[in-house]
């Protein structure tokens, strides 16, 4: 910790947060987010207990829920992944969601339209579309950034919106089904499926494309020379720069990774699940996601826990909705809470500091 | 003469387990100048911004005529007549010269009345003779008239007691003989000052009394004529301080930098290079004096290749390298000691391994096959260097955010100095280091000279270019001033320089 | 042409309405120095109670009183997260809009256990009488009351922001807090203030879209105006004027779409509806990408660390 007298730096030496300190920490976020949201579901007169219970059965209570859970899991893991990328890159996007839904597009079209190819060539080409899809998406806002300085923020939303309706446009009329009674596209070709895994769920390969990820994000953060680069370039640009290291080459490439990690979700939603485009497929994955990332400390091995619990949350509100008649969108609170929370953790941490330190106050 | 305005009795202030001021005592008197003197880190500026307001101190009163003071916020202290001009100018860039006299003078939704402050402001600085276009943007000021904003800011508000922190550190000569003008007119106002500084002279020539600092603690408080300068900063530094070397004379006599007449675009218009030339050569050490914000920094960016040239050559080596990119620089033998080692120097949130590794972090042993990290032979290579240059503490996994500014610096040393570097830029390369840690820079530098690096210092501490650098040029408004050998002509000659008069004598007109 | 115009200029004004109050809300925390991230929530927030409030007393001017205590609250979270726990603020904004969506839809089954109405009492429209069948801009004197007060409020902002020490000393948190701290002016209470500010008026704008362009409340009816509202204060170049004409060119933007389907001009509407982001995007590439707003917006305050 460090504070800064005048132009002089002060330096205190403090402690690493201990395991078991980070840990506990966790677990106090998850306690208030329970708390809170317990009193959500008791002011409108249900039993909080009850809820959870049905939360927790419909998750994991049998071979199928535990499937849906993995089901769900699996996008949100892989676009939680892909945002770390830009995350540690200092590039805050928040368009996930757009960039799995013109990768879900890009996917359908070569799914439904590239014909003949034996499986083998046709799903690493449909997932390598969508890949390429996301990332050009993302990709157009790290450019703008990089080039124009235009926050990745906006752009990012803004992408998001295009995103959404050029699939709503697709599906009512380009490669509409016929006859056109619903708005959506034709089936993919059965050589563009995701093979189911296990039996009686709807477990697919998208499972393992997912545990591959988790390596290649790591190797790729930490263990290949890009990722130091990328890695510079979010904590100080400024010496990134004035180390030769090209600043404005590395927020497009990161952009476009990240895109391209959370095109890969978005094209193991439709070969996996849907196997046809619809409007609204995404179903805000891509905002859960960047609670995943947060909440996992932009660390794959975090990320993979925090979207297994977004995921069980997911998988299990849908038994509880049809049990208690509790709308799902109790897991977009609980989403919210969780990010408002960890972001406070760092004041509880500051707090119990400034206690034992009396009021001394002023650290940063 | 005697009665005393203020008087501190007893202050600590203590930031987490550092004690910056250990039961200071301190007291005004009316119509003195009283300097607060000690090196960078002394606790000059903590002590004065809890007299201003800005901290509470832990222990300690502070009693203003007689009277026990309670500041708890800046407000606390303007209202009983104490005005305080940072060392960093708080004014508001995008605000005109009148707002930032009057900001938060009132806070409510009536008009902004204009008319009256405008009238009082023009009167004080009629009374002192200040030239300010009260209509003017600060950010199209020059650093001397944005001091005089903060003086009148202080005035304004009824200052009877004016702090001033460093005030001559970003001025010019004459700007500073303008300054100590000024703060004349005010003592015979029947004002009070005390003077927050590190340089003796100033201290000399401007106060009457003089309260020595050294870690926190009160050295001594001594009437200024009764003392020597070499007595004060014994004081200071609790040891004899002058930089003296031996310098191995340059024996070579081929260029491995050759600059130009090379133009760049800088922040302002004072700091845009305008056609500037120099050579060095192997084994030399080039310094570059100059006030602060005069293209020092545009140099050095220039140089590296961070900022483009509009005009002009550089040559390396023979070599035209004029649109090289940095990172070839780098490879071809460049070091860069960057002027703001927290903002370009390091990554603060990376361990001191990594940062060791930021310039050559693409070549074997710490990546192989072009994409494989190898972060055990950057740690390997982290554990060398932190034993090597001695930082402190000597643990290569710290973040570097955790070291103080001369460890910090170490790091940045043992960065660039370990790769052979063929030409190494360092600029202001001990800026708020303590004397030990500078000793240290100075010593790696010339070392690197003597093994045949070719080395620029450009650096606002004169003291410390006479005493590493073999030839030296003077900068001033983007312009080389003049060349010459330390020992070769004296002071005031090169004060000239470095107030804008060039060596045969021209003021250089733009 | 001339009743395309007036239609074009009336959809201008009704659409832009929301927009322009939240921007406002928005410009005046960026002017303090707040990215206030978390409108496309706050707006949320105030629709669903300005309607709920609406809905209960069948007053639309109770409505928006609940409206704006509701966009208040919601705001206050931020603020706190912002200005005393000081963490990433566009972060935070995302979380609280992602709570705020589900809180409505959540909410809806709760509040209106018959099923929720088509239809609660919404603002009236006044007329102006003769100046209303002006030819043109006519359209500009038959309007409702919280379109008049949202226009009545540029200039009443631009003064504020502008014209008085407080707007001054507001302005001076969002370019240089320390300066403002030297000077005794209390930073962390100032940015409240600016975030009151905003709350109040995100919530009246969500309850100028709910009660006022519509009158009703429908999950997902924000639809990134608060994102588009947040886009107008840099692309109005931090002044309220600036906001306003953006906010006019995204209701525009909007209204053509309605315009053209009456016309029967054959771009499919997807195309219409995406229109305001690409104009958003377009805008800022090309003019006015390097706009740079307050010098410290965003970064948290902490006294005597420069």
């Amino acid at each position: 910790m460090t504070a800064k007298v005048g132009k002089t730096e002060i330096t205190i030496k403090k402690k690493d947060k201990s395991f078991i300190a980070r840990i506990g920490g966790l677990v106090v976020t998850f306690a208030l987010v329970l708390v809170i949201t317990a009193l959500i579901i008791a002011m409108s007169g249900k039993n909080p207990i009850e809820a959870f219970g049905y939360l927790f059965e419909g998750a994991f209570s049998s071979t199928y829920n535990i499937g849906e859970t993995m089901v769900k899991t699996i996008p949100l893991l892989i676009a939680g992944l892909g945002l770390c990328i830009c995350y540690r890159t200092g590039l805050t996007s928040v368009g996930a969601e757009g960039q799995m839904a013109i990768a879900g597009l890009m996917t359908t079209i070569v799914g439904v339209y590239v014909t003949g190819l034996p499986r083998l060539v046709m799903i690493p080409l449909c997932l390598i579309c969508g890949m390429i899809g996301g990332g050009i998406w993302a990709g157009i806002a790290g450019f703008l950034k990089a080039k124009f300085g235009i926050s990745e923020i906006i752009n990012t939303i803004m992408l998001n919106y295009i995103a959404s309706f050029t699939v709503s446009y697709m599906c009512s009329g380009p490669i509409i089904e016929p006859p056109g009674t619903y708005i959506q596209s034709s089936m993919l070709q059965d050589t563009a499926f995701l093979t189911k895994l296990v039996p009686q769920t709807r477990i697919h390969t998208g499972i393992i494309i997912a545990i591959i990820s988790i390596v290649v994000v790591y190797l790729l953060i930490w263990k290949s020379p890009l990722g130091y680069q990328m890695r510079a370039v979010g904590y100080n640009p400024s010496a990134a720069k004035t180390s030769g290291i090209n600043v404005t080459k590395n927020l497009v490439l990161a952009m476009f990774l990240s895109g391209a990690f959370c095109g890969l979700a978005g094209a193991i939603e439709i070969m996996g699940l849907h196997h046809r485009l619809m409007p609204g497929f995404t179903s805000e994955l891509g905002f859960d996601a960047m609670a995943i990332a947060l909440l996992g400390g932009l660390h794959p091995v975090g990320v993979t826990l925090s979207a297994l619990f977004f995921g069980a949350l997911r998988a299990g509100s849908t038994t509880m909705q049809r049990a208690m008649q509790i709308p799902a969108s109790l897991v977009s609170i609980i989403q919210g809470l969780i990010i408002i929370f960890v972001m406070m953790q760092g004041l509880f941490s500051n707090f119990i500091i400034k206690i034992s330190k009396g009021k001394s106050g002023k650290e940063a | 003469m005697q009665d005393i305005v203020l008087e501190m009795k007893g202050v600590t202030k203590r930031f987490g387990s550092l004690v910056a001021n250990d039961s200071v005592d301190f007291d005004l008197r009316k119509g003195e100048v009283h300097a607060l003197l000690g090196e960078n880190g002394a606790g000059k500026t903590t002590l004065m911004n809890c007299l201003y307001g800005i901290y509470r101190q832990e222990e300690g009163d502070i009693f203003y005529k007689g009277q026990k003071l309670e500041l708890n916020n800046p407000k606390d202290a303007i209202k009983v007549g104490i005005g305080m001009v940072h060392q960093h100018f708080m004014l508001v860039p995008v605000m005109t010269v009148l707002e930032n006299i009057i900001l938060g003078q009132t806070d409510n939704l009536k008009k902004i009345d204009f008319k009256t402050p405008r009238k009082k402001v023009q009167e004080l600085c009629d009374t002192y003779g200040f030239q300010l276009d009260l209509d003017a943007k600060i950010a199209d000021l020059s650093v001397g008239a944005q001091q005089k904003v903060e003086l009148v800011k202080a005035l304004y508000r009824g200052a009877d007691v004016l702090i001033l922190d460093e005030p001559t550190a970003v001025l010019t000569p004459n700007e500073v003989n303008e300054l100590f003008v000024i703060l004349k007119q005010f003592i015979e106002q029947g004002k009070s000052i005390i003077l927050i500084s590190h340089k003796l002279w100033e201290v000399k020539r401007l106060s009457n009394r003089c309260t020595v600092l050294r870690s926190g603690k009160v050295v001594q408080t001594v009437n200024t004529d009764e003392v020597e300068e070499t007595d004060m900063a014994a004081m200071m530094v609790g040891k004899k301080v002058t930089f003296s070397y031996e310098k191995t004379p340059v024996t070579n006599t081929d260029n491995i930098l050759e600059v130009d007449s090379i133009c760049a675009k800088g922040l302002n218009l004072a700091s845009t290079l305008k056609k500037v030339s120099f050579s060095i050569k192997r084994g030399e050490i080039l310094g570059v004096a100059g006030v602060d914000g005069n293209g020092q920094f545009e140099l050095g960016e220039s140089l590296m290749g961070l900022t483009p040239l509009t005009e002009g050559k550089i040559s390396f080596d023979g070599k035209d390298i004029s649109t090289m990119p940095t990172r070839e620089r780098i490879e071809n033998g460049f070091a860069y000691i960057p002027e703001d080692r927290m903002t370009q120097g390091l990554v603060m949130d990376f361990s001191l391994s990594e940062n060791y590794v930021l310039n050559k972090y693409e070549h074997e042993p710490y990546t192989t096959h072009k994409v494989v990290f190898h972060s055990k032979a950057v740690e390997s290579h982290g554990e060398v260097l932190t034993e090597e240059y001695d930082v402190r503490p000597r643990n290569p996994k710290a973040f570097a955010k955790s070291l103080s500014g001369g460890n910090q610096q170490k790091v940045i040393l043992a960065r660039e100095l370990s790769s052979d570097p063929k030409i190494i830029i360092a600029m202001h390369p001990t800026r708020g280091l303590d004397i030990g840690a500078s000793e240290f820079v100075h010593h790696k530098l010339l070392t690197a000279k003597e093994n045949g690096s070719g080395v620029l210092v450009i650096s606002a501490d004169l003291d410390e270019i006479l005493a590493i650098a073999d030839r030296v040029i003077v900068i001033n408004e983007g312009k080389i001033m003049g060349e010459f050998v330390p020992g070769e002509i004296d002071l005031s000659e090169i004060g000239l320089m470095m107030g804008g008069i060039s060596r045969n004598g021209e003021e250089v007109q733009e | 042409m001339l009743a395309f115009i007036e239609g074009m200029l009336g959809a201008a004004i009704r659409t832009g309405c929301p927009i322009m109050l939240c921007g406002l809300g928005c410009l005046f925390c960026s002017k303090a120095g707040i990215i206030n991230f978390a409108m496309e929530g706050v707006m949320t927030m105030g629709a669903f109670f300005a309607v709920l409030g609406s809905y209960l007393t069948g007053s639309p001017w109770i409505g928006l009183l609940c409206g704006i205590v509701a966009g208040v609250i919601s705001n206050m979270i931020l603020g706190i997260m912002a200005i005393t726990v000081k963490v990433n603020q566009v972060v935070v904004g995302t979380g609280l809009n992602s709570l705020c969506l589900g809180l409505s839809s959540y909410l809806i089954s709760f509040c209106y256990p018959d099923g929720m109405p088509n239809k609660v009492n919404a603002f009236k429209t006044i007329s102006f009488g003769p100046l209303a069948k002006i030819p043109v801009i006519g359209v500009l004197f038959e309007q409702q009351a919280l379109t008049y007060i949202a226009f009545l409020l540029v200039p009443v902002i631009f003064y504020v922001i502008n014209k008085t020490s407080f707007g001054m000393a507001i302005r001076a948190c969002g370019e240089h807090p320390h300066a403002a701290d030297s000077l005794g002016i209390n930073v962390d209470k100032k940015r409240y203030t600016a975030v009151l500010i905003a709350g109040v008026l995100g919530g009246m704008g969500g309850a100028a879209l709910a009660i006022g362009q519509m009158s009703m409340f429908s999950i997902g009816m924000v639809a990134g105006r608060g994102y588009l509202s947040w886009s107008a204060v840099t692309i109005g170049k931090f002044s309220p004027i600036g906001v306003m004409l953006a906010s006019l060119l995204f209701g525009a933007a909007t209204g053509l779409q309605v315009r053209a389907k009456t016309l029967g001009i054959p771009i499919p509407s997807q195309f219409f509806s995406m229109f305001p982001y690409l104009l958003t995007m377009i805008i800022l590439a090309s003019v006015i990408g390097r706009t740079s707003g307050p010098k410290a917006i965003g970064k948290p305050f902490i006294k005597g660390e420069r």
